[in-house]
């Protein structure tokens, strides 16, 4: 279930230039009215993989965005080979601390807790920092009594942290653990792709779990299946599956993920209400 | 690959893919091999009452010392016929929800619980997938953290990934001698990572899956000796070992109050990997 490593389909830095091609069907795609339409190919529908920024960037209340928890110090726990220069790399390129962005932010007025994970970051695989990022992201919450978002996308867990990586499950459940006791909701967003470690933890274990449409997502890594030549066709492998199977609540277009949300919450949150004007953060980028 | 006759050596000098070898010895002890030997006038239940029942994972009712107990792991065969029947020992989501209902029955009757972990990883082929395996071990994960019951799990064969750890939430965690627990097999750590099978002797160094390994990262309470030329070649001697070790445990677990339990619990995962 590992796939720590897999660069799931390679982030490469795209200039930020006029135009722009969509990675699966190869139109391209004029930058502005990509943007615009939040990053979803006008002509396949393909919803492009986004970094933390862009994706704040489609939910967040403007000025909104406080992060929390960057400074954790790097993992590597079981001293593995390569591994340490990997992360340093990967901080470089991304100039992510980790595979996980953490922090508070308003959607339609709403302060929530939110996670982002990023692909570029060695796969948005899970180990030890961002298994503690997503753990005290929760605790943070169930202390202020804020719901909390989860943006998921990830090869799964890392496995240049193999146990310690796998310890992270169990950590994350029992945080939702403590965040469904204090009755706060706990929403998670799949997005493509997110497999392995992070759906058998805290990706499934949403009191309303949204997908975008067309994400990959499943138990067992594409490498992982690939490997071990087991046959499951890659139909099975995709949010849409899940959702006909009863997994998943809803299947959203990205457009829709906002106002989804704040539906969601404006359902969930507890009284009285904890809303915040937007404006009060410290933004991103 | 090293035959298993020989007798056994100290746990430091023996290196990680032997004992992955000789935890997939198909002659080790499974889970029932246990059962039988551990707990007296076990029950096997059967049935998740959702869709099935599923011969990868066993659960029941059985007394220690005259203390009644729940019981919870995972079942390998032996024959062809028995492989299929327990599915390699991968367990599927009517396997895990079938755990929980185990889990839940010893909440409410103040049951102590005892997992046995012993699977390549859990079942992810398409049905598997149709009927919510992530879910299922998610749940399961959380559900253990509620417990206000003493949770002893001892892995005694392969601690496979996800497939274990949906079992594995235990106030104390064993690894007996010649087990082995990881995120990945090494096989395809070794074709991941160097896009070489033939390094999985590497990957399983590089893995730290044995359980001299896993002891010194703080993430087990304990290593259970294995007697003389290994679990496979004297059931009866290795069932006493693991057998002593959860009377142990529960002995020093049982004082604890619900809160206290779910408390330590909690704290324990909590701090596990934690860099100094
Ligand atoms: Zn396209």
């Amino acid at each position: 279930m590992a796939q720590g490593d897999v660069t799931l389909g390679s982030l490469e830095d795209i200039p930020a230039d006029l135009w722009e091609e969509c990675s699966a069907c190869h139109q391209l795609l004029y930058s502005r009215e990509f943007e615009a339409a939040l990053w979803v190919c006008s002509k396949c529908g393909y919803h492009k993989r986004l970094t933390v920024e862009q994706r704040l960037a489609t939910v967040a209340d403007e000025g909104s965005v406080q992060e929390l928890f960057a400074d954790l110090p790097l993992a590597d726990p079981l001293r593995f080979p390569e591994y340490h220069e990997k992360l340093e790399q990967a901080r470089q390129k991304t100039g992510m601390d980790e595979a996980v962005w953490t922090g508070l932010v308003s959607i339609g007025g709403h302060r929530v807790g939110m996670g982002i994970m990023d692909l570029a970051f060695i796969g948005g695989s899970m180990g030890w920092v961002v298994g503690e990022k997503v753990t005290l992201l929760i605790e943070r919450c169930v202390e202020e009594r804020r719901g909390v978002v989860m943006f998921c996308a990830s090869g799964g867990a890392r496995m240049q942290e193999s146990l310690v990586a796998l310890m992270q499950m169990p950590k994350t459940c029992a945080a939702v653990g403590q965040m469904n006791q204090a009755r706060l909701p706990y929403i998670t967003v799949l997005t493509d792709p997110t497999y392995g470690g992070v759906t058998a933890s805290f990706a499934f274990l949403g009191d309303v779990i949204l997908a975008e449409k067309g994400a990959a997502m499943g138990f067992a890594g594409p490498r992982v299946i690939q490997i071990t030549k087991m046959k499951i066709a890659p139909e099975v492998q995709t949010a849409e599956f899940q959702y006909e199977h009863g997994m998943i609540d809803l299947l959203v277009g990205r457009e829709q993920v906002r106002d989804t949300l704040v539906d969601l919450l404006e359902w969930l949150v507890p009284h009285p209400v904890d809303r915040q004007s937007s404006g009060s953060g410290v933004s991103v980028g | 690959m090293p035959k298993t006759e020989q007798r056994s050596q100290p746990q430091a000098t023996r290196d990680p893919w032997e004992i992955v070898q000789l935890a997939r010895d198909p002659q080790r002890p499974y889970t029932l091999d246990y059962v039988n030997r551990i707990f007296e006038r076990f029950v096997e239940l059967h049935g998740d009452r959702r869709c099935g029942d599923d011969g990868a994972m066993v659960v029941g009712m059985g007394f220690l010392e005259d203390q009644p107990v729940a019981v919870v792991g995972q079942q390998k065969g032996r024959t062809a016929s028995e492989r299929r029947e327990r599915n390699f020992g991968m367990a599927r989501p009517e396997g895990y929800r079938k755990a929980l209902r185990m889990m839940e029955m010893a909440a409410r009757f103040e049951r102590p619980l005892v997992t046995l972990i012993d699977t390549p990883g859990a079942d992810c082929l398409e049905d598997s997938e149709g009927r919510g395996i992530s879910e299922a071990i998610a749940c399961n994960q959380r559900a253990m953290f509620a417990l206000p019951v003493p949770i002893v799990s001892v892995v005694i064969g392969e601690g496979g990934s996800g497939g274990a750890i949906g079992i594995g939430v235990g106030d104390r965690v064993y690894m007996q001698e010649n087990t082995y627990y990881s995120v990945i097999m090494p096989e395809a750590c070794a074709a991941i990572l160097w896009r070489d099978p033939s390094q999985s002797v590497r990957a399983a160094e590089a893995l730290k899956l044995s359980p001299g390994d896993a002891m010194r990262l703080g993430l087990i309470d304990g290593i259970i000796a294995e007697p003389g030329g290994g679990a496979q070649a004297d059931y009866d001697g290795a069932a006493n070992l693991v057998r002593t070790q959860i009377v142990g445990a529960l002995e020093e677990l049982r004082p604890l109050a619900p809160e206290e339990l779910k408390r330590s619990r909690y704290q324990k995962f909590r701090e596990m990997g934690k860099p100094e």
